[in-house]
């Protein structure tokens, strides 16, 4: 399990691997949101919790399909598929990868992002805290679709259709925090329900997406 | 005894494809599946291999105990042979790969990336990983294609090797391997055409 993680990181960093694709998403998106909104410091500082998750939930998005598709074209799958590796280890490795790969650079550049958005000073550590809980549900819900589509020609686009209603809850919740952390209000009730969203997913989609895998390699 | 497979029908994308499929597969035996294309090899090795289901019949075989190659190889491009390797290795918590890179002369390649090889090279590594996964029953789709007559022969008492040590495997290939080998032809088992009620029809 250890080596897949080691594998899959290399090749996330070798040409072609497409590390840091959603990072430069993200920091496009969070540079045009001023540039629209034109020059409302107030505005701006107001929605910027909300931009900063949509922009952090796009990005994730970005990379998803390439999860499974890789390693389903070179055939790899089916031999992870009959190496004594158990699938559910497998689509777990593959959601950490995605989210250290993806997530994790996310929230390490979202509160530098929070400046160009004017974000009040005391939003930072609320903003970093919302995302580091909720972008690995990110991940692991984005895993699952992807193993949905795995196999499909042009399967990215479905995937999309697929996630973005499930990553619903973890936007409401994520972003929720991040306004209440930002203007001082009470911040349990969302920190509570992000947190929980995040461990249920890591509890059962797992299963699901071991399950999905198999079928669809048949 | 390594696999015993009884009364064996496989089916691919809802089609019934081989029915009534019987052998025995013994330690230092070797069997050699012939038919002509789309008489099912693929499928019946896929099932065998645990990647699909049968619609009938049993295998009889530990699944811990099959090693399988399939048309592709997978490999990583963007890692050395080494690298790719070196990985399976480890997935089947194997270790060595000398031997594996001995028997498929990979050494001077061993710095290469995987996708700079050419279509030989990269079987060869492909084929080298089931020395590295240490497993007794080697289930080979079409193990040559690409392989030029030297790395064929090397490739032949590779597995003459591994069948001294106690191991067997199932290959389906058009070529003489040099081996001695029961064939088993899969046409005779060719199942009447019949379309499966599939899930999606209980549906509908």
């Amino acid at each position: 399990m250890i080596a897949l993680l080691i594998r899959d990181l290399k090749l996330a960093i070798r040409a072609g691997g497409g590390f840091g694709l959603g990072l430069a998403f993200f920091l496009i998106v969070c540079t045009l949101v001023p540039f629209s909104v034109g020059p409302r410091s107030q505005l701006l500082s107001s929605i910027a919790p909300g931009i900063l998750w949509l922009g952090a939930l796009l990005a994730c998005l970005l990379s998803l399909d390439r999860i499974f598709a890789l390693d389903y074209e070179d055939g790899s799958l089916d031999l992870l598929a009959t190496a004594p590796l158990p699938m559910e280890g497998v689509v777990s490795i593959k959601a950490l990868t995605h989210w250290l790969t993806t997530g994790l650079p996310l929230v390490v550049a979202a509160p530098a992002l929070g400046i160009l958005l004017n974000l009040p000073a005391e939003g930072y550590l609320w903003l970093f805290l919302s995302l580091f809980l909720g972008t690995p549900a990110l991940s692991v819900i984005g895993t699952f679709g992807a193993a949905l589509t795995v196999g499909l020609k042009r399967g990215g686009l479905l995937l999309s259709i697929l996630v973005l209603p499930l990553y619903v809850p973890t936007l409401i919740f994520g972003a929720e925090l991040a306004r209440r952390g930002t203007q001082g209000m009470d911040v349990q009730t969302p920190l509570l329900m992000l947190t929980g969203i995040t461990f249920a997913t890591f509890a059962l989609l797992p299963f699901a997406s071991s399950a999905v895998i198999r079928i669809n390699l048949r | 005894m390594a696999m015993k497979v009884e009364n064996l029908a496989v089916a691919r994308g809802g089609v019934l494809v081989l029915e009534g499929i019987n052998f025995q597969l013994d330690k230092g035996q070797s069997l050699i599946l012939r038919g002509p294309n789309g008489s099912g090899k693929t499928t019946l090795l896929r099932t065998l291999a645990n990647l699909q289901h049968s619609t009938d019949g049993d295998v009889i075989c530990d699944p811990d105990s099959i090693a399988y190659a399939s048309h592709s190889d997978g490999l990583k491009q963007m890692l050395t042979v080494r690298e790719n390797l070196e990985f399976w290795a480890s997935v089947f918590a194997s270790g060595n790969i000398d031997k594996a890179i001995d028997a498929f002369f990979l050494e001077p390649l061993l710095s290469r990336m995987a996708g700079a090889l050419s279509a030989g090279q990269k079987r060869r590594l492909g084929l080298a990983r089931l020395l590295v996964t240490d497993r007794p029953i080697w289930i080979l789709d079409e193990p040559t294609v690409s392989l030029d007559t030297h790395a064929v022969a090397r490739f032949g008492d590779t597995i003459k090797a591994h069948l001294d040590d106690g191991g067997s495997a199932l290959i389906a290939t058009h070529i003489d391997l040099g081996i001695a080998a029961s064939i088993l032809d899969v046409a005779p088992f060719k199942a009447k055409p019949k379309r499966l009620p599939t899930l999606d029809e209980a549906f509908l």
